[in-house]
């Protein structure tokens, strides 16, 4: 038995995935930073998106455009080495963060997940019935009131289930950060099988971490469309 | 800082380069959403058939795809995928050495990636179709290939479009992380030539731009194809 024990200690697909787990926090970095400020923005700029005036929801349209049409690889490598090629940029304070690729990391994973989430969100504050709206204003319900009171309570419920996927693929795509130098789950796995000549070990070891970050993220979203949404649970 | 110059045509500058990427990444992109497509039919059908282990399998490749990162389902088909076409060719007694070329193995990759979302797509196309008008088609005598030639596919079809146009662009976007493999489509060429002529931006911008073309058009030829599939429901 004792021997079992020590021939799975030397597994080396084992003693990878001791050594993945330790980019686990790099990786938990970028997504506690960036995945609430992504939320926040997505909001304002759903609203601003909706809003009557047309410069505003003109420029955010055409940011979304851009930002959904081209891949998040472009975004980060313009990032981190478009931006820092500029010397105006090198000059300035900005260069304090966009030196680190952690920080590069952020700023790129933010300004992607705001352009979908704020489509997300769009459709969700489009989706409230007009009924709704002129209750609120037959309560005489003020703008900022009918917005905390009625439109975002009812539209951040309606698109959890979508906001939730977005999320998992903020959770997946942190993983492209490791390509600017950034030593997280993937950029481990992949000095891992420089050293080790043992690619499918080191990158199952990576995978199977992922599988349980989502799994994790998966139950936070059921959690909330629990908690958000009580009318819909079955009653006991 | 942002050099025109450099994008000309010829010896001079990269825009050729430019072109011939564009063609890999537009090939690479076909290649695989075909692929993926065949893939997720066959997905489609371990699901929906009774049987445990098909849908077992099924789902926990659609599972487990879909729950890690797209760059490390390319590293683990780029550095793993020779081991296992090796051993498939030991197995009818060839010994020697493979080496799968890129583009066969981007192919794969995102053809395996893109098969996950395109299977639910299809799915759920298929779901909506009504259970009474294969009824009504079996009352009516057709037989089994029939049903699906003349009453399943145009009504998958046009149900599953939309949704396909949306794995297309996700398809398309992908593309650009097999640029790890040395592949030389858009993001890898801007690479090369931003690391030549030490002008990131110029490069980045354009493959940038380029994606945009891309996904933009292909977004709008996605469109009349819906409305061509949908002609007697407007």
């Amino acid at each position: 038995m004792e021997d079992f024990f020590l021939t799975i200690k030397e597994l080396l697909i084992i003693k990878n995935f001791f050594l993945v787990i330790r980019g686990l926090d790099n990786t938990l970095l970028l997504l506690i930073i960036s995945l609430p400020i992504g939320f926040v923005l997505s909001l304002i700029f759903a609203l601003g998106r909706v809003s009557k005036i047309r410069i505003i929801s003109k420029s955010i349209a055409a940011y979304i455009f851009i930002i959904r049409g081209t891949p998040l690889l472009v975004q980060i490598y313009l990032i981190y080495f478009g931006l820092g090629s500029i010397k105006a940029i090198r000059d300035s304070f900005l260069w304090y963060l966009l030196k680190e690729p952690f920080w590069c990391g952020v700023i790129a994973l933010t300004i992607n997940t705001v352009a979908y989430g704020s489509e997300i969100f769009r459709g969700g504050i489009q989706s409230i019935s007009k009924e709704q709206i002129e209750s609120g204003k037959a309560l005489g319900f003020g703008k900022i009131m009918m917005m905390r009171k009625i439109i975002l309570p009812i539209a951040i419920r309606k698109v959890l289930p979508s906001y939730g996927n977005e999320l998992i693929l903020m959770v997946k795509a942190t993983s492209l950060v490791s390509l600017t130098t950034y030593m997280e789950m993937t950029g481990i796995a992949r000095k891992i099988m420089a050293k080790t000549f043992a690619p499918v070990e080191a990158f199952i070891a990576a995978g199977i971490l992922y599988l349980f970050l989502n799994f994790l993220m998966v139950q936070f979203v059921k959690y909330l469309e629990w908690k958000y949404n009580p009318h819909l649970r079955l009653s006991n | 800082m942002f050099k025109f110059d450099k994008l000309v045509f010829g010896d001079l500058g990269w825009g050729d380069e430019f072109l011939f990427a564009t063609l890999m990444t537009l090939t690479v992109s076909i290649l695989s959403m075909g692929l993926g497509l065949f893939l997720a039919i066959i997905t489609v059908w371990a699901k929906l058939i009774k049987s445990r282990i098909t849908k077992f399998v099924a789902n926990f490749y659609t599972t487990v795809i879909r729950g890690i990162p797209e760059l490390l389902v390319i590293y683990l088909i780029f550095f793993g995928g020779n081991a296992v076409v090796m051993s498939i060719a030991k197995i009818f007694g060839y010994n020697g050495y493979i080496e799968l070329n890129a583009l066969t193995i981007g192919t794969i990759a995102i053809a395996f990636i893109s098969a996950t979302y395109s299977s639910e797509v299809i799915r759920a196309a298929y779901l909506s179709v009504n259970k009474g008008q294969i009824e009504a088609a079996k009352a009516m005598g057709l037989n089994k290939v029939n049903i699906f030639i003349k009453v399943l596919a145009p009504q998958i079809i046009r149900h599953a479009l939309p949704g396909i146009g949306n794995v297309w662009q996700i398809t398309l976007k992908d593309t650009s992380l097999i640029s790890v493999t040395g592949l030389v489509e858009i993001m890898r060429q801007s690479r090369i030539s931003s690391n030549v002529e030490h002008s990131p931006l110029t490069f980045l911008v354009t493959a940038a731009f380029l994606y945009l073309f891309l996904t933009t058009f292909s977004g709008k030829f996605f469109k009349t194809l819906e409305y061509k599939f949908s002609k007697g429901y407007n």
